[in-house]
């Protein structure tokens, strides 16, 4: 019969640093795989709609003819489909994830035109 | 070790003397399970040293089924989950919650053809 | 004469992770009986079958649980794999395995943090916890999320692990077997805690033969059952025994859970040392047809994947039996005879995953 077992380790942690971290105060660390958001490098997208179809929950939608492509995020997964299936890899997985929010959450990219345009 | 299944198939009125049957060889219940597809089949898992035996029965919408909570105690929480999602007619189960089991917000939703079910449920 | 009366518990309540209700008939202070009432998280997963493709369902598998995520995913593409004949390469089933059993680490060390709150000691509670935050750091490692993994899919695994992480994998089990060894000698010597857990809530062998207990429940009472031993993903390779206790009554199940920490470690160990290169997946064509049931062992016992395909990209149904929801019948059990005071540790000590018994 032993008493008070935990009682040494206790006053061991006592005296060492606590193990949880201040956050908001401090900044979160990410690890490199962590799958925080989506990003998209919009100049190279040819708006296929790949991603759009390939998403489990449909959070990504492409508009071809108004080069838009956009995406909800507290929709988003984070699983990675969309950036397996690129053809033209331009959707990368990011580390950090995005703010919190209050209500749902739309980033639009819209590819830019370039100045001369040729009439048609 | 491989994992070895059979599945056979049962009359309804079967059911109870193949559960005593199971019950006195030493196997344990498993897993109740049903799918709907033109008729409710219901499949009932029995397993002993890793060993699985399935008895499928298929029955009408409203074929009425006798429950085998009296021989196999533990069966009372599928059968109500059968009754609350798809609509089984089952009696003299052990604790009956009578269709209160799970809070949905429509009756039966599993149950294909909500229309037809309503019609049922009027006559 | 005694006075019956009826206490309701839950389904909030502090010691309670997940919602479940239970009526508790009282006479004086010891329980004569339980009906249970649950349903409070139902959310319908099984019905999804008809909306998502059968390559998209992996998603929601994964989410039927937090804690036993990645068993569900992994149940599930076993499943359709066997319907499908895909043969997964042999290094996924390694990687398989051992985010297996890093999941199954991460479960028991939460359980036992949560079985130290139930009986108030706190400070237990939260140092079994922060051992824990070590193994949720290598999944952020390894897979990219701390709880949600989205690493496992049909045909094989979607990420891989180089050698390095490997060794660096057994370099922290190891380091962390040491103060592992700390915190469960608490656990298995302290006279406060011994107090509340032997000679409680006794099932004998029949009994949990008879109201179909599975996992360590059915374990430390006696019954020597290990759904690994059928040998799915890397099992078939790996060496162990499924862990046994004969007394039956909670502290035997906090030794079988316990023992169950190590064996994973070792496990892990063996996986990592005889992992071979290769492929991580296994690419397929077609739609499934037929249909399977698939049996896997998660942390808190034996888990039935039934899949049924009908050759199109939706499937028929999709039923899982989790272990949780074959328990509660043998949670009723135990609790007949049982103090009031004791209630809280025996509901906790069949590990409830109350959204798992709901999907």
């Amino acid at each position: 019969m032993t008493v008070l077992r935990f009682s040494t380790y206790v006053i061991k942690k006592l005296f060492q640093k606590p193990a949880t971290h201040l956050y908001p105060i401090k900044k979160q660390k990410f690890f490199e795989r962590t799958r925080g958001h989506v990003a998209i490098d919009i100049d190279a997208c040819i708006f296929c709609g790949m991603c759009s179809r390939k998403c489990p929950t449909g959070a990504i939608g492409v508009d071809r003819t108004a080069k838009q492509w956009d995406i909800e995020r507290l929709k988003c997964i984070q699983c990675s489909c969309c950036v397996e299936v690129c053809p033209k890899k331009c959707l990368s997985m990011e580390n950090a994830y995005t703010a919190p929010s209050e209500g749902s959450v739309k980033d639009v990219f819209h590819a830019r035109v370039p100045d001369n345009q040729p009439d048609r | 070790m491989v994992d070895k299944q059979t599945i056979t198939e049962v009359k309804v009125d079967e059911l109870v003397d193949k559960a005593v049957l199971m019950k006195g060889q030493g196997y344990r219940l498993v897993q109740i399970s049903c799918t709907f597809k033109d008729c409710f089949e219901i499949t009932y898992s029995f397993d002993k040293d890793y060993e699985l035996e399935h008895f499928r029965i298929y029955g009408e919408r409203d074929e009425e089924i006798l429950s085998i909570s009296q021989v196999f105690f533990s069966a009372f929480l599928y059968e109500n989950e059968m009754k609350d999602l798809f609509g089984v007619k089952i009696k003299d189960i052990a604790i009956d919650y009578q269709g209160g089991l799970y809070r949905v917000a429509q009756k039966t939703p599993f149950a294909p053809q909500k229309e037809e079910e309503e019609e049922a449920e009027h006559v | 004469m005694s006075k019956r009366s009826i206490v309701p518990f839950g389904p909030q309540h502090p010691v309670l992770p997940e919602p479940i209700h239970l009526d508790l008939v009282l006479e004086d202070e010891k329980v004569v009986e339980a009906i249970p009432s649950i349903g409070f998280v139902h959310r319908g997963l099984e019905k999804l079958v008809e909306k998502k493709e059968f390559t998209e369902y992996v998603y929601v598998a994964e989410r039927i649980c937090g804690i036993c995520s990645f068993m569900h995913g992994m149940g599930y593409c076993q499943a359709v794999e066997n319907i499908l004949d895909i043969k997964v390469p042999d290094r996924a089933e390694y990687l398989r395995t051992l985010w297996a059993e890093l999941s199954r680490i991460h479960s028991h060390l939460m359980w036992l943090g949560l079985l130290a709150d139930a009986f108030g000691f706190e400070s237990l509670f939260m140092h079994c916890w922060r051992l824990r935050e070590q193994i949720l750091d290598i999944f952020e490692t390894t897979t990219g999320g701390r709880v949600i993994f989205s690493v496992c899919k049909i045909g094989g695994v979607r990420k891989d692990i180089d050698k390095d992480t490997l060794k660096g994998i057994v370099t922290i089990l190891d380091k962390m077997q040491k103060e592992l060894k700390e915190l469960t000698d608490v656990f298995i010597e302290d006279y406060s805690v011994q107090h509340r857990l032997v000679g409680v809530g006794v099932l004998t062998k029949q009994e949990a033969h008879d109201v179909g207990a599975v996992g360590p429940m059915m374990r430390a009472s006696g019954i020597a059952q290990d759904m690994r031993m059928l040998g799915y993903a890397a099992y078939k390779y790996l060496d162990f025994e499924p862990v046994v206790e004969n007394d039956g009554d909670c502290y035997a199940r906090t030794l079988v859970r316990i023992r169950e920490i190590y064996q994973s470690m070792n496990l892990i160990r063996q996986c990592v040392e005889k992992m071979p290169e290769g492929e991580i997946e296994e690419k397929f064509k077609g739609m499934p047809q037929g249909e399977r049931y698939e049996r896997l062992e998660q942390p808190r016992g034996e888990v039935i994947y039934y899949v049924k395909a009908n050759g199109t990209k939706f499937l028929d149904r999709v039923r899982v039996r989790t272990p949780t929801f074959t328990n509660v019948p043998a949670l009723l059990k135990v609790l007949q005879g049982c103090e009031l005071a004791d209630v809280p540790m025996m509901v906790l000590t069949i590990d409830p995953c109350i959204s798992c018994t709901e999907r």
